[in-house]
């Protein structure tokens, strides 16, 4: 059958305005996170001075750096993340290999999503309500809660997807060869999504080292250099919060430089994450 | 050769029926006996239920709350059906290879070195033997022998499938069940898949599934074919494909269903 060129010359038109389309809407959402990018890259290497590693947070008017917020955020994010990560790549392992279809997974798997998408500042306030209020005052234990309270579905959300990528037929196996299932479990299964594991704990640190809600009533901010995790804790997001909003030139050029730090931070981690998945899937 | 020069049976199966669900019936009433040291082939269309068959005989469909066997399974004259008998040592003497290669995320030595730690200890030395020993009767040795500390998952697929024949024999078992296991292997690592089964039967009792009449024709010594279930017909391989008796046999084995 010889084609109409009408309806040839149609469709090749109505292609081109498609693939415009899909180019244009690609190129604004791309346009939008250079404008980000680039604004950001240039207010804070301005910003950016050897201080920022070496000096805390100055008064206003004074010169000083991020050293207590790095040390805060550093330290509250590992307490999280040492936190979570058991709890989590148990409760993860649980979903994939025993609660696949049974009540008790579905209802866990449902609740660990809710508190996936949950709001972070409503973690924040749960653990204002259950840590900060009865001590009396703020303190990074409680921040490192709430962060872990973030990482917790994440890592566990991420577990279960990797274990579930696990084709049956090499549990199969191991069980075939006499293996009781949790050793199956320990020696296989988590071996063979070791790096995809590894890559949801990198993820979830990627996302609570950017949390500042959860911090407002948790570990708050310390303007002092401090290891003292009873104490409140300084942190990126917070001094940055604090920093942005305040009148003061210098304390908004430290903002910026804080938010570069950060931002270039989660982008090395997610390199990393990413490595590791190209890693383990060859 | 006589009937009284016949080796022994190793697994009976006596009425054997099988459900998923508690009520899709997969297998019927079935029938048989399989003799050891001898390569029971079973062959059928596709859902004839031979690998529900196949998975019955080490327990493996156990791994499935929905699925469920009645019947009497005897190996050497026990019910594994019934559940006084350890899983594991069912599993340590009825080993099994699956249609795709499965090879753990270890190492080739590792892949082998796993299932014997599962039974018993054993020194570096033993260990070490084991593994060779094994990977030689798997014909996979001297292919391997220089990268024994590398990754399983290396290998080619007929290779990682002999490597799954190795670590199943690895631990002696005594009855090797193969589930259609060169149908995911090109024709040459098929041919080696064949002349290592021909080589196992002198150890083993041996029971393959498969999709290929070729394959059944040329290195059963019993043949069963299964239909919807049933098993229709069983006898020596030369009767099934020379003298079937019974008409769906016939059909099947010319290629008229199936």
């Amino acid at each position: 059958m010889k084609p109409d060129p009408g309806l040839v010359l149609r469709r090749t038109v109505v292609n081109r305005i498609a693939i415009g389309l899909f180019l244009g809407a690609t190129l604004l959402a791309v346009a939008v996170l250079v404008l980000i990018l680039g604004k950001l890259v240039f207010a804070g290497v301005s910003a950016f001075s050897i201080a920022i590693f070496t000096q805390g947070t100055p008064a206003p008017g004074g010169t000083g750096g991020l050293l207590n917020a790095i040390i805060g955020s550093a330290a509250m994010t590992l307490v999280a993340i040492l936190l979570a990560t058991p709890i989590a790549v148990l409760a993860g392992t649980y979903l994939a290999e025993y609660g696949r279809r049974s009540q008790l997974g579905n209802v866990v798997r449902f609740l660990n999503d809710t508190l996936l998408s949950a709001p972070s500042i409503i973690i924040g306030l749960f653990v204002y309500g259950v840590m900060v209020v009865p001590a009396g005052h703020f303190s990074g234990w409680a921040g490192a809660a709430a962060l872990a309270l973030i990482a917790l579905p994440v890592i566990v959300r991420t577990t279960e997807d990797m274990l579930r990528l696990i084709p049956d037929s090499l549990r199969e196996a191991a069980v075939a060869l006499g293996c009781p299932y949790w050793r199956m479990i320990v020696s296989i299964a988590w071996r063979a999504a070791r790096s995809g594991i590894l890559t949801g704990i990198l993820l979830a640190v990627a996302r609570i080292s950017g949390e500042t809600a959860p911090l407002l009533f948790t570990a708050l901010n310390n303007q002092f250099i401090s290891v003292d995790m009873n104490a409140p804790t300084a942190s990126l997001p917070v001094v940055i919060f604090q920093f942005a909003m305040s009148p003061y030139r210098d304390w908004q050029n430290l903002a910026w430089a804080g938010a570069l730090l950060i931002t270039f931070s989660v982008l090395l981690l997610n390199i990393v994450a990413r490595t590791i998945v190209s890693r383990g899937s060859r | 050769m006589k009937k009284d020069q016949l080796p022994p049976v190793k697994v009976r199966i006596e009425g054997l029926s099988f459900y998923y669900d508690g009520v899709v019936k997969a297998l019927k009433d079935i029938d048989l006996d399989i003799l050891d040291r001898r390569v029971t082939t079973l062959i059928g269309p596709s859902g004839c239920g031979k690998s529900t068959l196949l998975r019955v005989l080490n327990r493996i469909y156990d791994l499935y709350p929905n699925q469920k066997a009645e019947g009497k399974v005897l190996i050497d004259g026990q019910n594994i059906l019934e559940g006084a008998g350890n899983i594991s040592t069912l599993r340590a003497k009825v080993g099994m290879v699956f249609q795709r290669p499965t090879p753990f995320p270890l190492s080739i030595y590792e892949n082998i070195a796993f299932p014997l730690r599962l039974y018993a200890r054993l020194s570096r030395n033993e260990i070490d033997e084991m593994v060779e020993t094994a990977l030689q009767k798997a014909a996979l040795w001297n292919e391997v022998k220089d990268k024994l500390h590398k990754s399983g998952l290396g290998l080619s697929g007929g290779q990682q499938q002999r490597l799954c024949i190795a670590r199943a024999i690895a631990i002696r078992p005594e009855i090797l069940l193969l589930d259609e296991p060169a149908s995911a292997l090109d024709p040459i690592s098929t041919a080696q898949i064949d002349e290592l089964v021909r080589e196992l039967r002198n150890d083993f009792c041996v029971v393959m599934v498969t999709h290929n009449l070729q394959q059944a024709a040329r290195i059963g010594d019993y043949t069963g074919l299964m239909y919807l279930g049933e098993l229709i017909e069983f006898s020596e391989t030369d009767a099934i494909f020379t003298n079937p008796k019974h008409k769906r046999t016939q059909d099947y084995i010319t290629g008229r269903f199936g």
